[in-house]
């Protein structure tokens, strides 16, 4: 099991998720995040003052999936995130040591 | 955790025992006047109401000539006088004087609230509104006991001539409202009731001292803000208006025969934002800086606040300057179209400057130049023309932009909200721009009466002569002058008298947490 965590552009999100739903994955966790790589911040003036905002809006998507589906579903993501543009985001893929699925006790690839 | 009990107690005794003495002599007024004088604050509710006029058979028993020539100077809000029938006020200015004074009142009450509200950070949004809402209650009190009468009574001014204190101060005739009733003074109206006069002036004295606190936001306790407006009432306020606006005040050109300086101030460009303005530079000052003011952003929490309260002052401005004109006629007709024009050209400009100098046009920008037209308009709305108008709009969009985006950064003073930027530069214009703009036209207390009729008061006190000379600028720079004095002097005794006694600031640790919490322990969002 391999535990995938993207940070995107917001206005991607439904075209990733609809992405990932046609590949048969069937859940994932989804947060607004804030957060800067190499993309730039911008400046907001209020009258005579200037404030620099470092931290842009980003979606972060946490799902895990079995080892069979990782490479599938991290080509999707790449695919329909991707812009060209600076500031896409990233993918991370961590190791996953068990998971259980609270209703009915399933542990492991049937629990996910 | 009761902090000083006594000290509040013994304020809440202090308002009683006013309340007390205003109806001890109401009580006692009414007891040796004649009857048909004023009815009395405290007057029992069962007790018949009093008759007035004392005569009110005076309209039918009067020749129709004289009928007609009554009816006609309420149409043209003129002195009825000459018919000699006794008359109440007239329901057409009446009406309008009412929607004024409820106008200007919504300007304090949520305009100015939400307005300062949005632009401050969101731990400190309760603090903008409780010192609306404190200041207006407490205002109100002080205008009914004293104010009205110290700015429009007469009675310091005795028969044989002005006198330095009836220059400064009006009188004592009116304290706690006595005498106040729906009669017309004819001092400041024909036709409208001097108890909504005096509440159309309850609002300008009520959201002036408001203004102030822009400057200081989100780091002034609220003891501190309501003992300095209880002082600076007294000190700044109250002989401001007086001499600007009483019929026996020092620079008022329009009423006032003997006054020493005939300047001219419409709607309250220095009694209201010269006042404030400049008093809010001084106390910003004495306060300094919030803590961590140039190291961490203070972004505005919500400019939509910001945007509503500004379209509500707008609107409120309307009873604010047409309402001077104290009737609903051609002069308030006059202020209304200025009002207007110039608040457009101000919100055309301030953020086509923003657009070429910062890149992009602002909402903030918008509403700035909004304020600053009204602002600077406001001494002038009925003294000028259209073409006056816009150019006060656009030099109101240009001076207020400049203070408040270049001049605060070179002097690094704290105006938080811009208080002095925009009221107190703004303000000063609209004084000086008054005198330079002037047209006697638009408004005929500016205009020699014919020949063969009593001298009016702006040809004895030299007023016209000024208009006629293109010289009215060095009477409005005079009273620009006296203003400017009054609120630096006034604002610098006070303001180190209230840091003394009580303290001005919170703890650096309620600043850092919000004056919400800390002075009124409340949130103004819980999600």
């Amino acid at each position: 099991m391999k535990k995938i965590e993207a940070i995107i552009k917001p206005f991607k999100l439904e075209e990733v998720k609809d992405a990932l739903h046609e590949l048969g994955i069937e859940g994932m966790t989804v947060s607004e995040v804030k957060g800067f790589g190499r993309q730039k911040g911008h400046t907001e003036i209020y009258r005579g003052s200037e404030y620099t905002v470092d931290f842009l809006p980003k979606i972060k998507i946490e799902l895990v999936v079995a080892d069979g589906a990782l490479e599938g579903a991290v080509a999707a993501i790449v695919k329909t995130a991707k812009t060209g543009k600076i500031g896409d985001g990233k993918v991370f893929i961590l190791p996953v040591e068990n998971a259980i699925r609270i209703r009915t006790d399933e542990t492991g690839d049937k629990a996910v | 955790m009761i902090k000083t009990p006594t000290s509040k107690v013994r304020l809440l005794a202090a308002i009683a025992s006013l309340a007390m003495l205003g109806a001890v002599t109401s009580t006692l007024h009414a007891d040796t006047n004649a009857p048909a004088a004023a009815a009395p604050a405290a007057a029992a509710p069962a007790a018949a109401p009093t008759p007035y006029p004392a005569n009110t058979n005076a309209f039918s028993s009067a020749s129709l000539t004289n009928q007609v020539a009554f009816l006609e100077a309420a149409h043209s809000n003129s002195d009825p006088t000459p018919t000699g029938i006794t008359y109440e006020s007239d329901p057409g200015h009446n009406a309008w004087m009412m929607v004024s004074a409820a106008f200007v009142l919504m300007m304090t009450l949520p305009g100015l609230a939400l307005f300062y509200g949005g632009l401050v950070r969101s731990k400190n949004i309760l603090s903008i509104i409780a010192m609306c809402f404190g200041i207006t209650a407490l205002v109100s009190l002080l205008w009914w006991a004293f104010g009205y009468s110290l700015v429009f009574g007469t009675n310091f001014t005795p028969s044989t001539g002005p006198t330095p204190l009836g220059y400064i101060f009006g009188g004592t005739e009116f304290f706690f409202f006595k005498g106040i009733t729906s009669v017309p003074n004819n001092n400041y109206a024909f036709w409208v009731s001097q108890n909504v006069y005096a509440i159309f002036q309850l609002t300008f004295a009520i959201i002036t001292p408001a203004l102030i606190f822009g400057a200081t936001a989100e780091r002034m306790k609220f003891s501190a803000v309501m003992a300095f407006v209880l002082g600076w009432m007294f000190i700044v306020y109250f002989p401001l208006a007086h001499m600007v606006w009483g019929a026996t005040g020092y620079m008022n050109g329009v009423w006032n025969a003997a006054a020493k300086i005939p300047a001219i101030d419409f709607a309250g460009g220095t009694v209201v934002h010269m006042s404030s303005g400049w008093t809010a530079l001084i106390l910003c000052l004495i306060l300094g800086k919030r803590v961590g003011h140039g190291k961490e952003p203070m972004p505005p929490h919500s400019l939509v606040l910001t945007f509503i309260g500004t379209a509500l002052l707008w609107v409120g401005w309307y009873g604010f300057n047409a309402g001077s004109a104290v009737a609903a006629d051609v002069v308030a007709a006059n202020a209304f179209t200025t009002t207007t024009l110039a608040t457009a050209i101000g919100a055309l400009t301030w953020p086509l400057l923003e657009w070429i100098f910062k890149g992009k046009p602002s909402v903030l920008g918008f509403c700035s130049g909004a304020v600053a037209g009204l602002v600077v308009i406001t001494p002038a709305c009925g003294f000028v023309n259209t073409t006056g108008a816009v150019i006060i709009g656009v030099v109101a969009g240009v001076v207020p932009f400049i203070m408040c985006t270049v001049v605060k950064n070179i002097f690094k003073y704290d105006d938080a909200l811009d208080t002095f930027g925009v009221h107190g530069i703004g303000g000063t214009c609209g004084a000086l721009l008054t005198g330079i703009l002037v047209d006697p036209t638009v408004n005929g207390n500016l205009q020699a009466v014919s020949a063969g009729t009593p001298a009016n008061a702006a040809m004895q006190n030299g007023l016209i002569t000024a208009i006629t000379n293109h010289t009215l600028v060095v009477a409005q720079a005079q009273a620009a002058g006296i203003t400017i004095a009054l609120a630096v002097v006034g604002t610098l005794i006070l303001g180190f008298l209230v840091k003394l006694v009580i303290g001005l600031r919170p703890s650096v640790e309620a600043e850092h947490q919000g004056l919400d919490i800390t002075d009124h322990g409340e949130e103004g969002y819980n999600h």
